[in-house]
């Protein structure tokens, strides 16, 4: 199976963040990481590889630094890379993103699309499967499991409330894939080395403009959230915060 | 013609999704705020009940939006089905809660339609004619104004807890309901879904739980949960745990707490080493009293939080399991 994983380059979970100055996205010099959700689909990949042979391709949008998820993959075992390399390409929506995936692999021939279920920045939830809609493929989303079977494959989708169901498909399907499907892998210290020489395609914004618009839906203002709690502050030393949450918890919360 | 606002409600299993009923809350206060018209619709196969029941409140018209192939749901049917349906009804604005079933299908038909969903909204704000959505960006660190700058039909998705169903109006009489077929041709539907099914029985059953001890990634170990445990056991509380615990195997699935785990609102949450993203707070913000230990300042749990500790855990837990147990002792 052929499959194609979709990455994204996300400013890591614990990064302060600064507003930028037109107060509609943030300040760019923070530390980056790999997307979480993108990071077990790329591991559901490989093991799909090793299981049925294929090739793993991952692609990612973003400027030079995105590059890194990219290597990342490629260390741990993903056979080539695409880059539509451009600082644009953060701004897309959902559609524009997806549309421009699309554009960028028209040329090649994938059995799987596999995304992250959301983004940890914009959080959308979209791009899969409006990139299966543009595909003209079936979709299933917040996937657990994958089982090739002989008309295709069955996927277990997590429904709500610890609910699951089976769902059989053809292929080619685009899959968003839920975190914790599988347990992740390091990149050895061959694989690092071996990455160097795997191809990475760069894809320039003039190759895919056509098939972009402008954003169907825009971001007037990013801002810190308006406090809905009134929150007291417990400072001291350790022995002190204790002391102090104990008398709440015995006098305000009253479960002492 | 006035310009309308639909909703359409989630039903599963027999029944109405309870969110549906914020989003129905949400609907009518738009609806207040534009002065457009509010209908609301139910897809599916045999839910006029549904429909009539959703008619008892504050709306214009239900819709029920009839197929035998919306049953069981995929997302190719209920894409096609909607489209079929919005296509001949035009409203303005659709409006629908960001359930998982949502989330399968909505931005698959935003897309057939040439439109786009903001999705996951917590709010919405009117900005002279021009309606704005806010929703969560960076995992709730930072929150997002966003507009719409395509034509309508406009997308909404709301997520869970933002509007209050308690709070949805009743009509003074029955809203009319219209029963509408929609074609949905042989071979639209590719997916052939199972029967839905539970894993394996919940062997903990924490919105029963008074008080809670739930840890996440600020843990760092596993062999760490031990601390986190004893401190949940002096408090005489359950132990809980955010999303990425239970995907690393450090706790059963059972002790999850929320969108993809348990629900919970009991009188003490006790927050350690967890950031609050979106996933994880909508799960727990219903809590009476929200106690959070995060080394992040910023860290969202705060916002959320009656009591904030920015520190490390693991420097605060063992003298407060101390002083809990001594406390108890006096007692």
């Amino acid at each position: 199976m052929n499959i194609l994983v979709c990455m994204k380059q996300v400013p890591q979970k614990d990064a302060p963040l600064k507003l930028n100055e037109a107060g509609n996205w943030i300040r760019e010099d923070v530390s980056y990481e790999v997307n979480e959700p993108d990071a077990y689909a790329l591991e559901e990949a490989l093991r799909q590889k090793e299981k049925h042979g294929g090739e793993v391709v991952v692609i990612t949008s973003g400027p030079a630094r995105a590059q890194q998820v990219l290597r990342e993959a490629l260390a741990k075992g993903a056979d080539r890379a695409i880059h539509l390399e451009d600082s644009v390409f953060v701004g897309l929506d959902a559609l524009n993103t997806a549309r421009a995936f699309a554009a960028a692999i028209k040329d090649e021939k994938f059995d799987l699309i596999f995304t992250g279920l959301q983004s940890d920045d914009y959080g959308y939830a979209q791009t899969g499967v409006i990139l299966a809609e543009l595909l003209s493929w079936p979709h299933a989303t917040i996937i657990m499991q994958i089982e090739k079977n002989e008309g295709g494959i069955r996927v277990k989708r997590e429904l709500e409330a610890g609910f699951f169901q089976f769902v059989d498909m053809a292929l080619p399907a685009v899959l968003t894939i839920q975190s914790g499907i599988n347990k992740l892998r390091y990149a050895t210290l061959i694989g690092i080395k071996q990455a160097k020489n795997k191809p990475l395609r760069k894809v320039a914004m003039a190759e895919v403009q056509s098939a972009i618009s402008e954003n169907l839906q825009k971001i007037e203002r990013l801002y810190i959230p308006q406090k809905t709690k009134k929150t007291e502050m417990i400072e001291g030393s350790a022995g002190e915060i204790a002391k102090k949450l104990v008398d709440k918890l015995r006098n305000e919360v009253r479960v002492l | 013609m006035p310009d309308t606002i639909l909703v359409v409600v989630e039903q599963r299993e027999g029944k109405l999704n309870r969110v549906s009923w914020e989003t129905l809350t949400a609907g009518q206060a738009l609806a207040a705020e534009t002065g457009w018209t509010l209908e609301a619709a139910v897809l599916g196969s045999g839910v006029l009940n549904f429909a009539n029941e959703i008619a008892a409140k504050r709306v214009s018209k239900v819709y029920a939006v009839e197929s035998p192939k919306l049953e069981p749901y995929t997302p190719d049917a209920f894409a096609a089905g909607l489209k079929q349906f919005i296509e001949s009804k035009q409203p303005k604005l659709v409006l629908m809660p960001h359930t998982y079933q949502v989330r399968d299908f909505v931005p698959k038909l935003a897309t057939a339609m040439g439109r786009t969903a903001i999705s996951d909204c917590i709010g919405y704000k009117k900005d002279g004619a021009k309606l704005i959505f806010t929703r969560q960006m960076f995992q709730g660190k930072l929150a997002a104004d966003v507009s719409f700058a395509c034509d309508a039909p406009w997308f909404v998705t709301f997520q869970n807890g933002a509007f209050r169903g308690d709070k949805v109006e009743a009509g003074v009489s029955a809203a009319p309901v219209e029963t509408v077929n929609v074609q949905i041709a042989d071979g639209v539907i590719r997916n052939k879904p199972q029967e839905v099914f539970k894993e394996a029985k919940q062997a903990v059953d924490l919105t029963q739980a008074e008080i809670i001890v739930s840890i996440g990634r600020g843990i760092k170990e596993q062999k760490n949960i031990e601390l986190a445990r004893q401190l949940a056991d002096a408090l005489g509380g359950e132990l809980a745990a955010s999303r990425p615990i239970c995907d690393s195997g450090w706790l059963p699935m059972d002790r999850q707490i929320g969108s993809s785990g348990q629900t919970v609102a009991p009188k003490l949450y006790l927050a350690l080493g967890i950031s609050g993203a979106i996933q994880h707070i909508v799960g727990m913000k219903g809590s009476r009293t929200i106690i959070a230990v995060n080394k992040d300042s910023e860290a969202p749990i705060f916002e959320i939080a009656d009591y904030a500790v920015v520190g490390n855990l693991f420097d605060i837990v063992p003298p407060l399991i101390e002083e809990v147990k001594k406390a108890k002792a006096g007692s």
